[in-house]
């Protein structure tokens, strides 16, 4: 009675398989069991969580004031220059706005990476590969970035 | 008398409840083939019956080797949940009617658990979270002579969980649970928050600790799916969020 058989993945073909001759056990991708090994980081996740909101509110401040000192007032982009930089980074403050917006963003946008890997990268080998560049990256990012605001030097020409 | 009736039994029978749908299964036998396939069959139905019903014409009347599990047929045992057009329902709460009827309607196991036979899973990783997560009372001391007592304030806290049916539907719709299985998925924060928020209990902290684990509450993402999903309507993500605010309070 049962009208016909579409099949979106392939048919099933010839009778290769029969109650004698089963086809080959399918292991289960994965199991939670018994044995499934405990906790393993501590506070880790927890503490990455915390972050993830905290920095997440101060760089709606650090962000936002930034986009506005440096495309809206006061002339907006086009007042940009070698100028222009070298004279905010002469004020400590804008030394640390800078500074924090750079650490807090690269971390957070890292740890943003980090949990993106971890639900969508299904292989171990897969995640090793991909975090091991995201760290890379991220640790050349906030080094060179951390040198360069503080060994700036406006004379360099 | 008698004619009025005779009336009223031809006009129903003119006008027949029942319409031709379309069931498109996934079905999956290990005895005869590796391999998936998607098979449709066409089942006279009234529309105001439920999937439930129609699997059932189909393994009664048309093809003995579906497989699928239920029991009670009415939402309380949370053996059938399964994904119907593409949503996880409880097929016995699921009415055809409510389903759009002219297209075929597609039913696939719960995703993220082991198929064994056609609609039926391992639900074993899925009882594991579930056991991992102390799902009793723990108390110290002295029992009391008599009940525990509770005030309805205490009892109103944590009244939403209470009603589980650990059918499996919100964890197998989070896209979390799919990627490794390893993720203690809602269902078992669900019962766990039955009793960290019970007065009575005092297993609490050793609760929280396991949900601390890098698998458990702060893999969740806030997607609402296992909200969307439960057929009780419980507020999944709102007790997971309750958990994680009690994990970040409890010490600080
Ligand atoms: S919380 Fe809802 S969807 Fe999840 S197992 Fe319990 S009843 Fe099913
Ligand atoms: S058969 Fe019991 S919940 Fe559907």
């Amino acid at each position: 009675m049962s009208s016909d058989t579409t099949s979106a993945i392939g048919p099933v073909e010839g009778a290769a398989y029969d109650v004698d001759n089963p086809a080959p056990y399918i292991e289960p991708p994965r199991k939670r069991t018994g044995r499934t090994p405990k906790s393993t980081r501590g506070n880790f996740e927890m503490a990455a969580w915390l972050f993830m909101r905290l920095s997440g509110v101060v760089l709606v401040v650090l962000v936002l004031g930034h986009l506005l000192i440096q495309l809206f007032l006061d002339g907006g982009v086009s007042k940009i220059g070698f100028a222009f930089v070298a004279g905010r980074w002469a004020s400590p403050f804008w030394q640390v706005w800078d500074l924090l917006m750079l650490w807090l963003a690269m971390l957070h946008g890292a740890n943003g990476l980090r949990t993106v890997i971890n639900d969508y990268a299904e292989r171990a080998n897969t995640r090793l590969w991909l975090k091991g560049l995201l760290y890379t990256a991220t640790v050349f990012t906030i080094l060179l970035g951390t040198l360069v605001i503080f060994t700036f030097d406006p004379n360099i020409r | 008398m008698a004619t009025p009736v005779l009336d009223k039994v031809e006009k129903e029978s003119a006008a027949s409840p029942y319409i031709t749908v379309t069931f498109r299964i996934r079905r999956f036998n290990p005895e005869i083939s590796d391999a998936v396939v998607w098979e449709d069959f066409a089942v006279e139905i009234d529309p105001k019956e439920r999937v439930l019903d129609g699997l059932h014409k189909i393994k009664w009347d048309m093809d003995g080797t579906l497989t699928f599990r239920r029991s009670c047929a009415h939402g309380i045992c949370g053996s059938d949940a399964m994904r119907i057009n593409g949503k996880n329902r409880l097929a016995c709460k699921t009415l055809i009617k409510d389903l759009n009827p002219e297209k075929p309607i597609t039913i696939e196991p719960i995703k993220g658990l082991t198929v064994l036979k056609d609609l039926v899973v391992d639900m074993e990783p899925f009882f594991q979270a579930y056991r991992d997560v102390m799902p009793f009372l723990i108390t110290k001391g002295n029992e009391p002579t008599r009940e525990r007592k509770q005030s309805p304030e205490d009892r109103e806290r944590y009244d939403d969980t209470t009603k589980c049916i650990l059918c499996a539907a919100c964890t197998s719709s989070c896209p979390v649970f799919w990627n490794d299985g390893q993720y203690f998925g809602p269902a078992a924060i669900v019962n766990a928050h039955r009793f960290i928020f019970d007065s009575r209990d005092e297993g609490g902290e050793q609760r929280l600790e396991i949900l601390n684990d890098k698998d458990g509450v702060w893999r969740c993402r806030t997607t609402f799916n296992c909200t969307d999903a439960c057929p009780r309507g419980i507020e999944i993500t709102k007790a997971i969020q309750e958990v994680k605010r009690a994990l970040i309070t409890r010490r600080y």
